[in-house]
């Protein structure tokens, strides 16, 4: 097989077949906190791709470039989260100085992400998985489209949902899970697409 | 005299009335991503109680040497310590349970509860009453996972804990075990939780 095909593998395999949301169920959080409104959950799920791409990117170099060679790698969690939070930050203040258009956009849920498991499971995922530097950062672009792209399609259907006779003691959490239970069925048509 | 109450209500207050997973809301990916069985479930429980307790330890002991600005990035360094440790040990001891879990337990790292328990109540309060809050909210989220696993694994497999109940000639339920049974599941239950919830209130008014 050649690379090229292993990267769509991998991209496939993130958005998709093993959807961050609804098979690992990471980013449950933002994704019933953040899903009433089409928008609000455009930018979380943009932000979340944005810092994905980023900590697959330097997570990779941290974990195969320092920690591997120094026979660290139980120091692996704490440094992990450590470059997950400054990582952040720092996007947050070059995005506040150089991009003000997208800061504004992006702003208010950049800092939430630094508690979104996603990010760390991306990053654990990543080593798990022993995937090479290409396909990390593929892995971090899939996993974070597909996290958006569940987020819009459960923002969608809650805006809807307004407007239906929800049994009340279902209002809110419960039907929003109910909802993901269903979606992760249709998700589930997406395995075997890429044969194991 | 009067702290005993208090002290009390800060252990009961997790097992119900703002139990972490059916009324917080909290920590929502290892409850749905481990309660396939209700063994994990415990697992998973008690992985929880050891980080949120020892944690709860060290953040209420220290708390007065941390300066505001590095408070999340102590507690963090903290939790990721003792998950660690947690991680290691069962890979050590159970390595088949360690394996099922897989990056779940790493993942206790960024679990809100105990980040929310360190920044929402032991950050201001002295050992004991953190310990209790801390022990509450562990009990309240095991019992909630346990619970999970045991409707879960019962529906997909015919069994709790691995034994037999439901005998062989039981259909298994295999959707109950993947993903869209954990959250059809965990839907259901908070609504159940709130309709008791509900009752309880309307009872205590009369």
């Amino acid at each position: 097989m050649g690379e090229i095909q292993k990267l769509v593998l991998v991209f496939i395999g993130a958005a998709l077949v093993n959807n961050f949301v609804l098979t690992y169920f990471l980013g449950i959080c933002p994704f019933i906190g953040v899903s009433r409104r089409l928008g609000d959950a455009l930018g979380m799920g943009l932000a979340v791709t944005f810092v994905m791409t980023l900590t697959a990117t330097v997570t990779w170099a941290i974990y195969y470039l320092i920690l591997i060679p120094l026979h660290l790698e139980f120091l692996e969690y704490v440094a992990f989260i450590l470059v997950i939070a400054s990582l952040v930050q720092i996007v947050e203040m070059f995005l506040r100085r150089s991009v003000p258009g997208l800061y504004r956009a992006l702003g208010i849920y950049l800092p939430l992400i630094t508690t979104n498991c996603a990010i760390l499971g991306l990053a654990l995922f990543m080593v798990l998985k022993n995937y090479t530097f290409p396909q990390a950062i593929v892995f971090g672009i899939g996993g974070g489209l597909g996290f958006t792209l569940a987020i819009l399609i459960m923002a969608g259907i809650r805006e809807e949902l307004e407007y239906a006779d929800v049994p009340e003691a279902l209002r809110g959490a419960g039907i929003t899970l109910i909802i993901a239970g269903l979606l992760a069925l249709a998700f589930m048509g997406f395995s075997g697409i890429i044969g194991g | 005299m009067k702290r005993n109450p208090g002290i009390i209500v800060d252990f009961t207050k997790g097992l119900w009335q703002d139990n972490p997973v059916f009324r917080q809301l909290l920590g929502m990916c290892p409850t749905l991503a481990v309660t396939g069985k209700a063994l994990q479930g415990l697992t998973m429980g008690l992985a929880v109680t050891f980080v949120l307790v020892s944690t709860g330890i060290v953040i209420s002991l220290i708390r007065k040497i941390v300066p505001r600005q590095v408070r999340i990035a102590t507690f963090t360094v903290t939790i990721a310590t003792f998950v660690t440790l947690a991680d290691r040990f069962l890979a050590a001891r159970f390595p088949a349970m360690s394996a099922a879990l897989g990056p779940y337990v790493p993942l206790i790292v960024v679990n809100c509860i105990i980040l929310g328990r360190q920044e929402a109540f032991t950050s201001k309060n002295p050992l004991l009453p953190s310990l209790f809050d801390a022990f509450g909210m562990s009990v309240g989220f095991t019992w909630a996972l346990v619970v999970l696993g045991c409707i879960r694994e019962l529906l997909a497999y015919g069994s709790i804990f691995g034994q037999s109940v439901l005998g062989t000639s039981f259909e298994p339920w295999v959707v109950m075990a993947l993903p869209p049974g954990a959250f059809i599941t965990l839907g259901l239950l908070i609504g159940l939780m709130n309709v008791i919830q509900k009752k309880k209130e309307a009872r205590g008014k009369e």
